[in-house]
């Protein structure tokens, strides 16, 4: 059978395209289900939700960490389950939890790791590292030939981005990026990688489950809770209109959180 | 002493590098199969389970007896191969464990980077797995390294020159020299090549081109250096020399001819003094009938009977009495003569051995104790032991109690009640000696009997079997008449008393095996040319 190319349109297509994905666990546990989406260019998707309810188990269907039950994943128009998993992780850039950076390589190895894997010769994987280490603010002479050990942990998230970006990736996934640094480091990096995603028109999609965070990123929200959507939206239709009283809650919150605050300090 | 340092030195190379060829070439076996094994089944635990169970279970084998055992596997031969054998198996374990341990343990979170950043199964292997294994399988590798050089020392008994001949022999002839030598060497050769392991991953972990080049040059240096270990002469073979060139001249007008020219000829020896005066006797004899001699010293009994019966070695050293009881399997004591012809029969007809005329002395086993201990029992022989027998402690070589003759004897004079205890035959002369036991499972022939003024007790019932020793020739050897001939001329010319004032000469006297074969040389050369005299009693 021969399969239909489609015209390329990224306009009016969206990029991702997320279509009623279940995962049934071999247990028979079902984590996700019926989930759908869309992310057009440049967008920003946030799943935001409590832990285990199912939001990083979307994010890894994208990049078929995790295989979806049913349903699809459509990256411009083609089905990733059509793709070797192995090149569809090479095109999508992933920063990880918990870093992950692999401790026994350089700064310079970490970032250029997947243009490695794509046998890009090496002048061409040093000068992207470079130019990588340079946008994330990393200096390259000073951190290039640094072990992951020797930096602070936002600047090993750094070297996270600068990794997942390698490729000029068409898509990029971001699992709690921000989970493992201190508060200071945190607001500090969000803005820079709002800035980056904006700069560079990243098509990305973020899990999270810090409401503020993702009020301050994202383009539209997906507001999960035991693998099921409760609400796709912007921030603005969020807090007008919830779906429902743990949605409005959970919009109020940091309102919430900064009244407590003003009680306190006076 | 220096003498003895220097006859020990000489024979460095040759045990040296048997020992470092076998060790080497066995540990790189054992990691080439270890290493893909451990990555197999670290992969799944299905198989990770039996296979780890498996490899435990082989490392729960004694060393000595998986090196045993693996001549009999592999058909009787003897030598390097089942020695490279037992050692590789006994490598598996600690590298195969390691690399288990240390792929399964890694942080999920990175194995997951892995394939999120696009890596296929294999490069995940290679670039990030097991790069931060690394420490935990190199930790294995040289935990196998350690073992597999220590366990080494015990191929000698199979037939594998090591550095474990230092210490068999070394025990046997209570030259302790002998035996620190061997412990040293195979120390320092552990030790470096555990460092040289080392550096290797230092030298990768933190990309040390130079360091890992240089740590590679010298451990191949080293090897090389084994192979070619052997040509060398240390320079200290002279004492030797000298005495087989002394003895060469003086009986240089009485061999016409010399009948065994050119020929190479194996022979084995057992694991104690008198066999490695006989065998150094035999191999001065066969080399003054210029036949070329190789030694393999130190051999289990079973295993150099096993050696003889396929031809890997030609001739050997054997006593009626063991053939009798562990090969015939018999227990019933038998006459002497009798004995000798049954077995030389039983030998021809069903292992086409031939068995050459007896050397003329007895190694029997025999009980002795203090001289001044026989009279307060009232023991002249073994009979007068059975009243006291709950309170008396025998010793004995570990195989004595397990020989059917032991059971025999004590089912005999009724000494079910006496307590046993197996020690090297080294330590119980003294041990009698010493008082701390009464009695022990003596060899007639040992020099210690005399010296330690110990009596061996009569058998009125005949129940220890005699033990004529006899030289066996293999069935291929037994087709060259002049080699016959040669071993033929010791033929009764030893006699009990000759043979212990040898044996004595080394366990007491500190001599060489090879001078107290020239002693016993010179006597039987005295003797003149018996080989027809009728069995001495």
């Amino acid at each position: 059978m021969k399969r239909r190319r489609r015209t390329k349109n990224p306009k009016s297509r969206p990029v991702l395209r997320v279509k009623r994905v279940s995962k049934i666990f071999a247990d028979g546990g079902r984590a996700v289900s019926d989930v759908s989406f869309d992310a057009v260019e440049g967008e920003l998707i946030v799943i935001l939700g409590e832990s285990g309810c199912g939001k990083t188990t979307t994010l890894k269907m994208i990049n078929r960490l995790i295989d979806a039950s049913n349903g699809s994943v459509e990256i411009n128009g083609q089905n990733v389950s059509r793709i070797d998993p192995v090149h569809l992780r090479r095109t999508i850039g992933y920063v990880f939890q918990g870093i992950g950076l692999f401790s026994h390589m350089t700064v310079a190895e970490n970032v250029g790791i997947t243009p490695a894997l794509l046998h890009w010769d090496e002048e061409r994987i040093q000068i992207r590292v470079d130019e990588l280490l340079a946008m994330v603010r990393l200096e390259p002479e000073k951190y290039r030939n640094r072990m992951p050990a020797e930096l602070s942990g936002g600047q090993q998230q750094r070297v996270g981005f600068a990794r997942a970006l390698a490729t000029s990736p068409s898509v990029i996934l971001l699992d709690e990026p921000f989970g493992a640094l201190d508060p200071i480091t945190r607001d500090t990096l969000q803005h820079e990688f709002k800035h980056i995603q904006r700069s560079l028109n990243l098509t990305g999609v973020l899990v999270t489950h810090d409401v503020t965070e993702a009020l301050l990123l994202a383009d539209r929200i997906l507001v999960m809770k035991s693998g099921t959507i409760v609400q796709f939206g912007t921030a603005r239709d969020l807090v007008a209109s919830p779906a429902s009283l743990y949605v409005a809650e959970l919009m109020d919150m940091p309102k919430r959180q900064m009244r407590q605050l003003e009680s306190v300090v006076g | 002493m220096s003498e003895n340092f220097s006859e020990r030195l000489a024979e460095l190379p040759q045990y040296l590098s048997g020992h470092l060829l076998l060790s080497v070439s066995a540990l790189i076996l054992g990691i080439a199969i270890s290493l893909p094994l451990g990555v197999l089944a670290s992969r799944s635990h299905r198989t990770s389970g039996p296979l780890l169970a498996t490899a435990s279970l082989v490392q729960t084998v004694p060393s000595m007896a998986l090196l045993a055992l693996m001549v009999p596997l592999l058909g009787g031969t003897i030598g390097f191969l089942p020695a490279f054998a037992a050692l590789t198996m006994y490598s598996v374990l600690p590298t195969l464990r390691n690399t288990v341990t240390g792929i399964v343990e890694l942080d999920p979170a990175i194995v997951e980077a892995a394939h999120g950043v696009g890596m296929t199964n294999w490069q995940r292997l290679w670039r990030v797995e097991l790069p931060l294994a690394a420490p935990v399988i190199v930790a294995g590798i040289r935990t196998a390294t350690v073992w597999v050089v220590g366990t080494t020392t015990l191929s000698t008994p199979i037939g594998a020159p090591s550095l474990g001949n230092y210490i068999f022999a070394g025990l046997q002839t209570r030259n302790w020299m002998s035996v620190v030598f061997g412990c040293v060497f195979a120390a320092v050769l552990a030790i470096f090549l555990d460092q040289i392991i080392r550096l290797l991953e230092v030298a990768l972990r933190e990309r040390k081109r130079q360091l890992g080049l240089g740590a590679l040059a010298v451990l191949l240096v080293v090897v090389a250096g084994g192979l070619f270990l052997p040509l060398i002469d240390l320079g200290a073979q002279s004492t030797r020399d000298a005495v087989t060139a002394q003895s060469k001249t003086e009986s240089a007008d009485k061999t016409t001819g010399r009948s065994l020219a050119g020929q190479t000829i194996v022979i084995g020896s057992k694991t104690f003094t008198e066999q490695y005066i006989l065998s150094e006797l035999i191999e001065r004899r066969l080399v003054e009938e210029g036949a070329v001699v190789k030694t393999i010293q130190n051999m289990g009994s079973t295993i150099l009977f096993d050696a003889l019966r396929n031809n890997t070695i030609d001739l050997y050293v054997d006593y009626t009495g063991t053939i009798w009881t562990t090969i015939m399997e018999r227990d019933e004591a038998i006459e002497r003569t009798a004995m000798y012809i049954e077995v030389a029969h039983y030998l021809r007809n069903k292992h086409g051995i031939l068995t050459i005329a007896p050397l003329g002395f007895q190694n029997a086993y025999s009980f002795a104790m203090r001289q001044d201990h026989a009279p307060s029992l009232g023991a002249r022989s073994i009979a007068d032991l059975k009243p006291h027998a709950r309170e008396l402690t025998v010793a004995g070589d570990p195989e004595f109690f397990a020989r059917p003759e032991w059971a025999s004897v004590r089912d005999t004079y009724g000494l079910g009640a006496i307590t046993t205890i197996g020690m090297d035959s080294t330590f119980m002369y003294q041990a009698v000696r010493d008082r701390r036991v009464d009695l022990i499972g003596a060899y007639t022939t040992d020099g210690r009997i005399i010296a330690f003024d110990l009596v061996i007790l009569d058998d009125p019932k005949a129940a220890f079997p005699p033990y004529d020793a006899i030289v066996l020739l293999s069935p291929e050897a037994q087709q060259n008449k002049a080699l016959i001939k040669a071993t033929a001329w010791f033929a009764n010319l030893i006699h009990d008393d000759l043979m212990r004032e040898a044996n004595r000469r080394v366990d007491l006297d500190s001599q060489s095996p090879a001078q107290a074969a020239d002693f016993l040389y010179r006597a039987t050369n005295a003797s003149n040319n018996c080989y027809l005299c009728p069995l001495r009693q």
